[in-house]
């Protein structure tokens, strides 16, 4: 088993004049899965944004395998892969474009590998068309074919499921399930749980 | 590569920042290519402002001439201008920017190489149109290749500083006139520089000294520019 | 032991007080500075022997000009430091400078436009000066437009922050490229007063001012100052007491 671990200490923060993050502390150790809830503008996207690095906390730390990761950002960001809400996709690239453009700033990719995770989402028929041609569950699994191409210790997820027919809920879950597997950590944020492979999560409920 | 990740069949090395910068610039120049229509427009622009001028002034080629440099120069600014909203704008809306940002890579590389292609796309193009803007203007055909060498490299330090107010106004409705105002005052120098060196190509004088000035500032652009447009990107994304 | 000062400077309720009880000491100062140097100037000085009464107007151009610059480097070395270290009151500061500064620059405009006629007949000219203060209110414009249109208070001062540190960067490249291509077209510059010949009954009102000035300066900058943490701080608890009291 891997032994990775993020410690996340006393988070504050500001957006403005509200006050989103109240003291988050929590440790993660490799194999650990987060579900962190809450009603909409309660601050899930700003804690995955500021446990990404993006966002400067007021107040707290991330500590990555003992280092604050600020010590560091682009080796913490290495180690980490971030989906938000919208797929990050260019609409005038197909699928395989997008996916060999966003992994391969990250690493190098083959094309076998690329042909792998696009079939394994069910793109097979449709990787090769603009991505504004595509609905937005097949944006989604897009999405999800890069997720499954980053092999990184820590995944950070917003709302992951969005979109999805249940077929796409279960490959959600099977590749979260994959990650756990393999020593990685999760942390998604979910309006309606996680999907059932899935089961052993901690629960993180931030209030509004 | 972190251990127990490495066993798996599915990872590669880490990509360099030289070929991650590549890639970005690659990327950059296929989405272009898929929206020829978007890359004419600066140009039509720049030949349309030139056109103005005869319209306005004079049909006369002696005065035209003289106001060549001018004219030229004002519309290559303008025309500059125009392209940069389309630099950082997609980019940051459907964010890929903000994975560029979390790739682990520089940013600034990544800046630079998107500021690269802006002008691959943008000013070189302009540098090769401008001639023929000017021999409607009045301009002797052997000004041709001081024109296209002064409006190259002016345009390379024309994206740079651009680049930056990009960066500066992301995410705001309605930029171009603020855009505008804070990439003309930091670009007079180009300006200056550029008008001089298409006025002694237009008199047959050599123009190495405003040309040499023209690529210190691009220089100065290339070291600065890049890391400004990073850390402003990085601010419109916290 | 030196750092404490230097942290407390970084707290708002401190520099909210601080401001308070520093204003009456730059104010007073500057007012009586600026009277003298007005005295000096208008009253005292021997006229120009080739401008006659109206070069009196450098005695306010030359320090607003002078006071254009000084402001916009004060305002990019506060945002510095605000954004390198992330301290809240230095982008307070870098945000109650741009307002004055741009005032000293649209002065030296003025005053210059008022100098030119008599000398020149025109109420401008393209001299390297004049235009490099013409550019340099421009910079102002764009630090105030950008962080007025950033809504995030956070990001608007940040964001001004770089644009105010390539603004500094830049101010001597635009004013040396300015000046050579004046070089070029070889205008007459009517304002440059060789220093060296300028007489003692001369310089004195002119350092008086530039004086002056800078106190002003800081004075204004205070009370402003207090102004931004005020609004800034509203919802704070320590403001609320404040204000209460």
């Amino acid at each position: 088993m891997l032994d990775q671990t993020l410690e996340v200490e006393n988070l504050h923060l500001w957006r403005g004049e509200r006050h989103v993050l109240r003291g988050v502390r929590f440790t993660l150790q490799g194999g650990d899965c987060l579900e962190v809830t809450g009603a909409n503008g309660s601050g899930k996207t700003s804690l995955l944004r500021t446990l990404c690095g993006l966002i400067y906390p007021e107040e707290g730390r991330v500590v990555w395998n003992g280092e604050n990761v600020r010590r560091d950002l682009p080796a913490f960001h290495a180690a980490l892969a971030y989906l938000g809400h919208e797929p990050p996709l260019k609409s005038d690239l197909s699928a395989r474009e997008n996916l060999r453009y966003w992994i391969g700033v990250r690493r190098r990719i083959s094309a076998a590998e690329l042909d792998a995770a696009l079939l394994r989402v069910g793109a097979g028929s449709w990787c090769d068309r603009l991505v504004r041609t595509l609905s937005a569950g097949q944006r989604r699994r897009v999405a999800l074919a890069g997720l499954a191409l980053l092999i990184v210790p820590l995944w950070l997820l917003d709302e992951p499921s969005t979109n999805l027919d249940s077929e796409g809920q279960e490959l959600v879950g099977t590749l979260l399930a994959e990650q756990l597997a393999r020593g990685g950590m999760v942390i998604a944020a979910v309006h309606q749980g996680l999907p059932a492979a899935v089961r052993a999560a901690r629960r993180l409920e931030l209030a509004a | 590569m972190v251990p127990g990740f490495a066993a798996t069949a599915t990872t590669g090395a880490a990509a360099s920042a030289l070929e991650a910068a590549r890639l970005a610039l690659l990327r950059d120049l296929r989405l272009a290519f898929r929206k020829r229509g978007q890359l004419v427009q600066p140009l039509a622009f720049f030949v349309l402002v030139t056109m103005l001028f005869p319209l306005a002034v004079s049909p006369e080629l002696s005065r035209l001439r003289e106001l060549a440099p001018g004219v030229l120069w004002v519309a290559a600014l303008l025309a500059s201008q125009l392209a940069l909203e389309f630099l950082f704008r997609d980019d940051a809306y459907d964010g890929t920017l903000e994975q560029y940002a979390l790739s682990g890579q520089p940013l600034t590389g990544l800046m630079f190489a998107k500021t690269t292609a802006h002008w691959l796309l943008t000013g070189l193009p302009l540098a090769l149109v401008a001639p023929l803007a000017g021999l409607s203007l009045g301009v002797p055909a052997a000004a041709i290749p001081g024109i296209i060498i002064s409006v190259a490299v002016g345009s390379v330090a024309l994206s740079l500083i651009g680049s930056i107010g990009a960066a500066l106004t992301l995410g705001m409705k309605r930029s171009g006139a603020l855009l505008a105002l804070l990439t003309l005052p930091l670009s007079l120098p180009v300006l200056i520089f550029g008008a001089r060196a298409t006025q002694l190509a237009i008199n047959g004088a050599s123009l190495l000294a405003p040309l040499e000035l023209l690529g210190a500032l691009a220089v100065l652009g290339v070291t600065l520019a890049p890391l400004a447009a990073a850390a402003a990107v990085r601010i419109s994304l916290e | 032991m030196t750092w404490t000062w230097f942290h407390r400077l970084g707290s708002p309720p401190y520099v909210y007080a601080l401001a308070a009880r520093l204003t009456p000491w730059f104010a007073w100062p500057a007012a009586v500075l600026i009277l003298a140097g007005l005295w000096g100037g208008l009253m005292l000085a021997p006229p120009d022997y080739q401008q006659g009464e109206g070069f009196r107007i450098i005695y306010v151009h030359a320090p607003s000009a002078w006071m254009s610059l000084m402001v916009y480097t004060t305002m990019a070395v506060a945002a510095a430091v605000g954004l390198i270290w992330r301290i809240k009151v230095a982008h307070a500061v870098a945000a109650s400078c741009a307002p004055i500064g741009a005032s000293f620059t649209f002065a030296a405009l003025v005053t210059g436009a008022l100098w030119g006629e008599p000398m020149w007949g025109t109420y401008w000219e393209w001299d390297p000066r004049l235009t490099s203060e013409l550019i340099l209110l421009f910079l102002y414009l764009g630090y105030m437009g950008l962080r007025a249109g950033i809504e995030d208070p956070q990001r608007a001062d940040r964001a001004g922050a770089v644009l105010a540190i390539v603004g500094v960067v830049n101010v001597p490249i635009i004013h040396y490229s300015v000046t050579w291509w004046n070089s070029l077209h070889q205008a007459p510059s009517v304002m440059s007063l060789a220093k060296p010949k300028m007489p003692l009954s001369m310089l004195t009102p002119l350092l008086l001012m530039l004086l002056g000035f800078t106190l002003f300066f800081v004075a204004v900058l205070l009370v402003r100052l207090r102004g931004e943490v005020l609004s800034r701080e509203r919802t704070a608890s320590w403001m609320r007491e404040a204000v209460a009291r």
